[in-house]
């Protein structure tokens, strides 16, 4: 689950990573008021959407008094702002950050994810901050730091001291930045984090360091037992047939073809999109219904694959193991009686109770192509939309 | 002979009295497999389905000397069952428990390292050993007992796989569900070393999918170590960056974990990798006839 810069700042600030003072505004009127509180100097107003990129597509502007401030947030509060992140369509600015301003004199990287290569938590540092690190780790992997932290263990003071004496940064600088390391390990392991970044880590003229920018992300099987974090969700900035399917414990990506999908299992979940492409055709889908389905969860299912205008014909492939054919195949029937289903619907099922699945599909009087395999089942459903 | 389990194993089931656990001990008794009791805190003593039912594992493996434990208990308690499984002494741990936090994954690898058990999964569907001996939830009747040794990060992909080659009358020695969570007990190579070393298994059949670079590991294991031949398969060829495909392992993050890296290393490694997932059968049945 991913949050907000500002709500990534805040967990990150009650850790003890040092961040600037400001606050989250959703009216130009607020901004103004936020950036009087900071004593009406220059601040920084920033769009809060879920991408990377916000400053070259328009989202950071800065302020010289409470008036500009005011003027910055009624250009980005409502605008729909493109980044390389956001696709073409970009994102809706609901609320911005207003930051008292900052005199850089260095921007520093610094992140923490899991390394499953080493099943270790990986903490990483690099001295040149501010650009996007993946472009230097593909071009100059050397340039970045890593410390190896054992889960059991947790992060020691000298593995901080190595980063931060490998960043080059003097004695008095690395006792400032050592605790402010330790603080984003302590933020990211104890809210069951799967990455948190801070891009730039800023060494201000005046000698402190300071996260300009924070990006979190949380393991969304450990959100049980952290509500805050859970309640930091914004449900407006994801897919709304996402978030539909994941209210119902169906785990669905949208994607840009036009052949519906719904399959049991994850990998045979990819394996039949992998088909599908393989034949011509693009899948409008993943949606894999999981093990444990009972017929309205595939009703369910149905309806979110059909929500979806693009979709032009849709394939089920279902290998029953733990979930029975029949009440796959009932599922179908009542899904597609209560959308009056007009599309091509091409049925795969084999497994537990394969011969009562394809009874019910046949006795339904419903328009369903049946397929023997998968090579079958992909062929007949991207012919349906040729 | 075959991997990991037979008709020996002494299984028991932590969780038993949970409707999953029950359900599928009953499974694999019916299929032969020898469960001989289950662990339920605050049920001990009593008995499931004729089965002794004991508190701790501790306690059972007194008792009825498990070889393996299979765990049937949600995410939250899983990590401290896989634990106390394994502080039991008990060898051989499977669990079937989807939605394990990731990080509690790594401590209780890390502490797994320190003791002489072995985990498969979690988030994985289990080991069948064909009409010898069932652990977790697979769908017994697809398989049959044959030379062919699977492993896979996913379950359905492992039916599909079973049914294509079951279907040509090419039997399995034994299959590993070894789940496609970013963090598992025990990875492709784990389980290649110990098919490689199988009198009884001819082939293997590695399935793996994006995310991370176990398969590419595994490729070069293969390559350095293995004189026995690998079918590979690799789901996901055209998943898109950055999305998560259902497993939690599945992202393609970073620009790593594609398919095409992993079917290009395992093709250098000398691994006959299907092209599609409906060849898998074929694919397995042209090696055979080659070797």
């Amino acid at each position: 689950m991913n949050v907000h810069e500002y709500q990534g700042k805040e967990i990150l600030k009650k850790y003890g990573v040092p961040v600037p003072a400001g606050r989250v505004a959703t009216t130009p009127a607020e901004a103004e008021a936020i950036a009087k509180e900071l004593g009406g100097g220059t601040v920084v107003v920033k769009a809060q959407i879920h991408a990377g990129g916000r400053g070259k597509g328009g989202g950071v502007m800065i302020a010289k008094n409470p008036a500009e401030a005011k003027a910055a947030a009624e250009k980005i509060l409502g605008m729909q702002l493109v980044t390389h992140q956001t696709g073409p369509g970009g994102k809706e600015v609901h609320r911005v950050l207003v930051e008292a301003g900052c005199n850089i004199a260095r921007e520093l990287y610094l992140g923490v994810t899991m390394d499953r290569a080493t099943e270790k938590i990986v903490v990483m540092a690099c001295a040149e901050g501010g650009v996007e690190i993946e472009e230097i780790a593909a071009r100059t992997p050397e340039k970045i730091l890593k410390v190896f932290v054992d889960p059991l263990l947790g992060m020691q003071p000298f593995q901080a001291r190595q980063l931060a004496f490998g960043l080059g940064l003097g004695k008095d600088l690395v006792k400032k930045a050592v605790p402010a390391i330790l603080a984003l390990y302590r933020a990211f392991v104890e809210n069951d984090g799967s990455m948190a970044e801070i891009n730039p880590l800023v060494i201000t003229k005046e000698g402190d360091v300071l996260a300009l920018d924070a990006k979190m992300n949380f393991d969304g099987n450990a959100l049980y037992r952290h509500p805050a974090v859970a309640a930091m969700r914004d449900e407006s900035e994801e897919d709304p047939q996402e978030l539909e399917a994941s209210k119902h414990d169906l785990s669905y990506v949208s994607l840009d073809g036009n052949i519906g999908c719904m399959v049991n299992g994850a990998g045979l979940a990819m394996a039949t999109m992998d088909l599908i492409k393989q034949q011509g055709g693009e899948p409008a889908n993943f949606l894999d219904v999981g093990g444990g389905a009972d017929q309205a969860r595939v009703a369910t299912a149905f309806k979110l694959i059909l929500a979806d205008k693009n979709v032009r014909a849709i394939l089920v492939n279902i290998f029953g193991g733990i979930l029975r054919c029949d009440i796959i195949a009932g599922g179908i029937v009542a899904a597609a009686r209560e959308v009056n289903l007009a599309l091509p619907l091409v049925v795969r099922l084999r497994g537990t109770n394969e011969e009562e699945g394809r009874q019910i599909l046949a006795e339904s009087g419903l328009q369903i192509m049946a397929a023997s395999g998968m090579a079958d089942a992909a062929e007949k459903v991207v012919q349906s939309v040729q | 002979m075959s991997i990991l389990v037979n008709k020996e194993t002494r299984v028991i089931c932590q969780g038993i009295t949970g409707s999953q656990g029950l359900f599928h001990s009953q499974k694999s008794i019916e299929y032969g497999t020898k469960v001989v009791g289950g662990v339920t805190p605050g049920k001990g003593g009593t008995k499931i389905e004729g089965l002794p039912v004991f508190d701790t594992v501790k306690q059972a493996a007194a008792e009825v000397k498990p070889d393996a434990s299979v765990i049937f208990v949600p995410p939250p308690l899983a990590p401290d069952a896989i634990i106390e499984a394994a502080d039991a002494g008990v060898a051989l741990i499977v669990c079937i428990t989807e939605g394990i936090p990731a990080l509690d994954m790594l401590r209780v690898k890390r502490y797994l390292r320190t003791t002489g058990s072995r985990l498969i999964g979690p988030n994985c569907p289990g080991i069948i050993t064909p009409l010898e001996c069932r652990i977790g939830i697979m769908p017994a009747s697809i398989f049959s007992p044959g030379r062919v040794g699977v492993v896979s990060k996913s379950g359905t992909l492992t039916y599909e796989t079973v049914g294509q080659l079951s279907a040509r009358k090419i039997g399995q020695s034994t299959c590993v569900g070894i789940g496609g969570d970013p963090v598992i007990g025990s990875t492709f190579i784990d389980m290649l070393t110990l098919f490689e070393a199988d009198r009884d298994t001819d082939v293997v059949v590695m399935i793996g999918e994006i995310g991370g670079t176990a398969e590419e590991e595994a490729a070069a294991f293969v390559k350095g170590h293995m004189k026995k031949p690998v079918v590979g398969f690799i789901a996901g060829q055209t998943a898109p960056k950055g999305k998560r495909m259902g497993h939690a392992g599945a992202i393609i993050a970073g620009g790593k974990g594609t398919a095409s890296e992993k079917i290009a290393a395992m093709k250098a490694a000398g691994i006959t990798v299907s092209p599609s997932p409906a060849e898998i059968g074929e694919t397995v049945a042209s090696v055979l006839g080659k070797s």
